[in-house]
Order: C-alpha cells, then structure tokens, then sequence
C-alpha cells in the first residue's frame, strides 16, 4: 500500500476550491495553508507554456523531515502518509528548514502543521477533501502499488513529472504534464 | 528551464520566504561554536602539560563556556515555538536528527564545563570577601579558612574536598573528553544546518569544518582578549592567524564549489557573488570579521604593537555575523520548481 496523488496539470485552471476545501475539512487557521495553487510560466520567450498546478506535502518517500525531528513526532504511518503528532512536537521547526517543499508551517499553537492526505477520510475510503471538490476533476488520490488503481494507470499511460526530483526526497505526488 | 514565475503561493502567515529561523538560532550557533572553542584549546593545552604557560586558556577563558551554553541553550528554548513541550526532546536520542544529539550533547558538556571550573576556582579566585553582601549564599558552598596564606576558603563539603582531587589528579583524562565533546559541538553547529538537503547552501560538507573552525578561532579571540601574558596572547594570536587562513581558504573553496556545481548551487553562489548578499558577506564578514584580523596579527607577530581588543572584537562580531548571514541567506534561496 503507498498512497499517492496524480495532478492532471493540463487540466487545472487555478480555481483555488481545492485550497478552501482543505481548510474547511481540517480546520486550517486563517492565513494559513496545507494545500496551495503555483503558477508557473515555463520556457524562454516566445516558447511560452503556462502550468497551472495544485501543491502540498509531497508524502515523500525519503523523508528528511521526519529523519531531522528530534523527537519522533514527525513520524510515517500506513501507506507512506507523513505526519506530525502536535503534543511530541517541540516546534523547533528543523522538519520545516528539511522540507524543499516548503510545505510546512508553525501552527498558531505553536506544533508544526501540514497536509496529512486527509487521512481519517481516507481511512474512512473516501478522497482527500481536496480531490474530491475539483470540479475539473485534476486530481486522483490511490495506492500506487496497485498496477489497477485509477492512478497506476494515469502514470502509465500518461507522460509525469515530480517538483524538484534533485532534492533527493522521493515525492508521491506526480504531475501530468 | 522555467524562466518566469509569474506568481507562486500566496499564503500569508508563510510565504513569501522562510524566515522561520532568525537571530536566536544564530546566537545558539555562535555561542556553541565559542563554547567549543574554548574548550578545545583549554582541553590540547592541558593534554599537552602546558597550564603553566598558557594559564588563561585553561583557567579563565573556561570561565566562559558554561555561560556561553546556558546562554545558547536558553536562546535555542526561546526559539521553540511548542516550548512546554521542550521536555519531550529529551525523552529519545535519534542520531539522525543532529538537533536531537546536539540538544543532548549540550545537556553533558554544560555541568562538564562547571566543573572544570570549578576545579580551578582555588587558582581563579583564592579569596572570597566573606563579610560582604553574598556571604549567605557564599556560605552554601564554602566555608573560611585561613590555613594557607594565599587562599581563605575550602569547599564545605567533604565530597567536594575529595572529588576536586579526584579531578585534579585526573585531568588530563578529563581534557580528553572535554576535547572529544568540545569538536562534537564545534562540528554540530556547522552540521545542525549542513545536513539540510532541502536548502542549497547549507548543503555542503565544508560548512562542518568552516563552522569548526570559525568556533576555534572566536575561541582563541577570546583567550587573546582575556590574557595579560604576552606570550600567551602571542601565541594564540598566531593560532588564530593560521585558523584565519583555513577559513578564508574553506570560504573561496566552498564559493568555488558551488560555481562549478550543479545548477542549484550556482544559483546559490549567485547570492554572494553579485546577489543580495554580496556586500555584507565580502566586505563585513570576510573584510572586517576575517582580512583586516589577519592583518592586525601579521603586524603583532612582527613586533608592532596593536590593540588585541580590537582583533578580538572584530574576530567575535565577525563570527556571530557570520551565523547570521548563513542562517539568514540559507532560508531565502530555496530549490526552484
Ligand atoms: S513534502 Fe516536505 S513535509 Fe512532505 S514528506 Fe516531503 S519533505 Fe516531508
Ligand atoms: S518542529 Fe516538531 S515535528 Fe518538526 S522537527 Fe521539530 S519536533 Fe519534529
């Protein structure tokens, strides 16, 4: 079991919706984010492309911040999801300086916060809060490691990328590009 | 090649760039690195048998360290946003998080460094003024005794008596694990930021070594500022003249490393060579903190006579500025994506 996501990038228009369904599924403090939409303008004028992509914690496979936490809250459970346990966390945010993601943050109680892939709905079977508002439809959640899940086949069929596959962290969420 | 971002997130209690690590982290680093510093010279100069010679290196500058730790710990508390959980760093040791060995390191050399001294307290400080305002608390651990001319006080406790001797007749035993702890934390400071995939410049296994050394060198400032004997501060100052030296080479190589390096870590020696942060790290650090040092000391070692406050100074803030600049600059360049 390895869950992960695939982003269909030719498909988001930057709506944002899946931003505001996580932090009214999670509770997200105002000002902050799990979850967020880049824009990026790739290639040199005039070969212009613009990529419009959803981003959050890449569940890595090597997982420096949690090797960095000093004390085990930042820890990984079943299916390769990453998480942090806020009353073992000191908040001494050497998980966040690890991340090249920059996906995490301090919450305003003071333990470090981030994207968990929902999941005590994905427990539940259902999507994270955020693939399951898309209204285009962009993003699919699923076990990698089942050659028949919707997102195995994605990944076969279709050309992908990761963000930043130098930094060495092995990220489980793979962009259609 | 991604040539334009015309807008990345937005988020405004986290973005636009990390600066989740400011001045405390920087002062914890530089006090670390002082700390070690000091420990390391007093611990080879008592390993080698040379109290005699260089008596403030082993007997006042160590004055400083446990003060330096307990500063630098406090600053690293403060910076702890869960602060009441802090506890719960000290209920794992995981190797591969430095921030764990480092944060128990600094639990083992901090009495370490008490006791070392306290074993030299006879010598620092032979008589105590027990009339004055702090006879009360002075009498929680002395008691006066006139016995021997020169010093008025004995430990209060039995144990005390007898442990100090122990020490005494041990320490060179314990030099050699103060020497041991003292490269731990000169080199955790300097590996607390390297082992950081995630940001550029502060992945690179020079900054271990540069961190080191930077450490010994506000090391032997501080023993150069604290000594009155002039051979004592002459030789620390041509100590200190060779550890300029390392760190100006580490510094050119590293810069030259990342130049050739892949494209990430060219993008990050862009910062200093032209970028942001070209001016204070080339004019302020390496110019005022490190080349004009080097200079002062050149000319002591050929018989001008300089102030060694000023050397001192500038080697300290240089050092501290240093941190600030690594700690600042590695936050703000970030793998592109
Ligand atoms: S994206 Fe960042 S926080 Fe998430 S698993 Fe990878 S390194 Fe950790
Ligand atoms: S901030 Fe919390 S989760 Fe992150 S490394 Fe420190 S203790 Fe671990």
């Amino acid at each position: 079991m390895r869950y992960g996501m695939v982003i269909d990038t030719l498909k988001c228009v930057g709506c944002t919706d899946c931003v505001v369904a996580c932090q009214t599924e999670n509770n997200v403090p105002l000002g902050y984010a799990r979850d967020w939409v880049s824009e990026a303008v790739i290639g040199t004028y005039p070969e212009l492309h613009l990529e419009i992509r959803t981003e959050r914690c890449n569940h890595c496979d090597d997982t420096p911040c949690v090797r960095t936490c000093p004390t085990g809250a930042s820890h990984v459970i079943e299916g390769g999801i990453v998480k942090v346990t806020p009353n073992e966390c000191i908040g001494c945010a050497a998980c966040i300086e690890s991340c090249p993601y920059d996906a995490r943050f301090v919450h305003p109680e003071g333990y470090v916060d981030k994207c968990t892939f929902c999941d005590h709905r994905v427990a539940n079977g259902q999507d994270p809060a955020c693939v399951s508002v898309c209204p285009t439809y962009c993003m699919h959640f699923g076990d990698l490691d089942d050659p028949n899940s919707e997102v195995s086949k994605l990944l076969s069929t279709r050309q992908s990328k990761v963000l930043a596959p130098e930094a060495g962290t092995k990220p489980q969420i793979f962009y259609l590009i | 090649m991604e040539e334009i971002i015309t807008s990345g997130r937005n988020i405004p209690h986290i973005d636009p760039i990390l600066d989740i690590w400011g001045l405390p982290i920087s002062l914890y680093l530089f006090l670390g690195g002082l700390a070690a510093g000091i420990t390391i010279f007093a611990s080879v100069v008592t390993i080698l048998k040379r109290e005699q010679q260089y008596s403030t290196a082993v007997k006042i500058a160590p004055i400083i360290t446990p003060i330096a730790l307990a500063v630098g710990l406090f600053f690293l508390l403060i910076d702890l946003h869960h602060i009441l959980y802090a506890w719960q760093l000290f209920t794992t040791i995981r190797l591969e998080s430095p921030m764990s060995w480092g944060a128990w390191t600094l639990l083992v050399i901090t009495p370490l460094s008490i006791v070392w001294v306290a074993m030299y307290l006879k010598d620092i400080l032979p008589t105590f003024d027990f009339s004055g305002c702090c006879s009360g608390i002075l009498k929680l651990l002395f008691v006066e005794n006139n016995s021997d001319e020169k010093l008025n006080w004995e430990w209060k406790y039995s144990f005390l008596v007898d442990f100090e001797k122990f020490m005494l007749d041990n320490k060179r035993v314990f030099a050699w694990i103060m020497l041991v702890l003292g490269i731990v934390v000169g080199v955790y400071t300097g590996i607390l930021l390297s082992a950081f995939n995630a940001r550029p410049l502060w992945n690179t296994e020079i900054l271990g070594p540069l961190f080191l050394v930077s450490g010994l060198s506000t090391g032997a400032a501080a023993i150069m500022w604290l000594s009155n004997d002039h051979n004592e501060i002459k030789m620390f100052s041509k100590i200190d003249l060779f550890l300029i030296l390392i760190e100006l080479f580490l510094i050119v190589h590293m810069m030259m490393g990342f130049v050739a390096g892949p494209e990430i870590k060219a993008y990050a020696a862009g910062f200093f060579l032209g970028g942001e942060f070209t001016a204070v790290f080339w004019v302020l650090f390496v110019g005022l903190g490190l080349v004009i040092p080097l200079l002062l000391e050149t000319m002591e070692l050929i018989g001008r006579k300089i102030p060694i406050g000023i050397v001192a100074f500038l080697i300290l803030a240089g050092g501290l500025l240093f941190r600030i600049i690594m700690v600042d600059a590695g936050q703000v360049i970030r793998y592109l994506y």
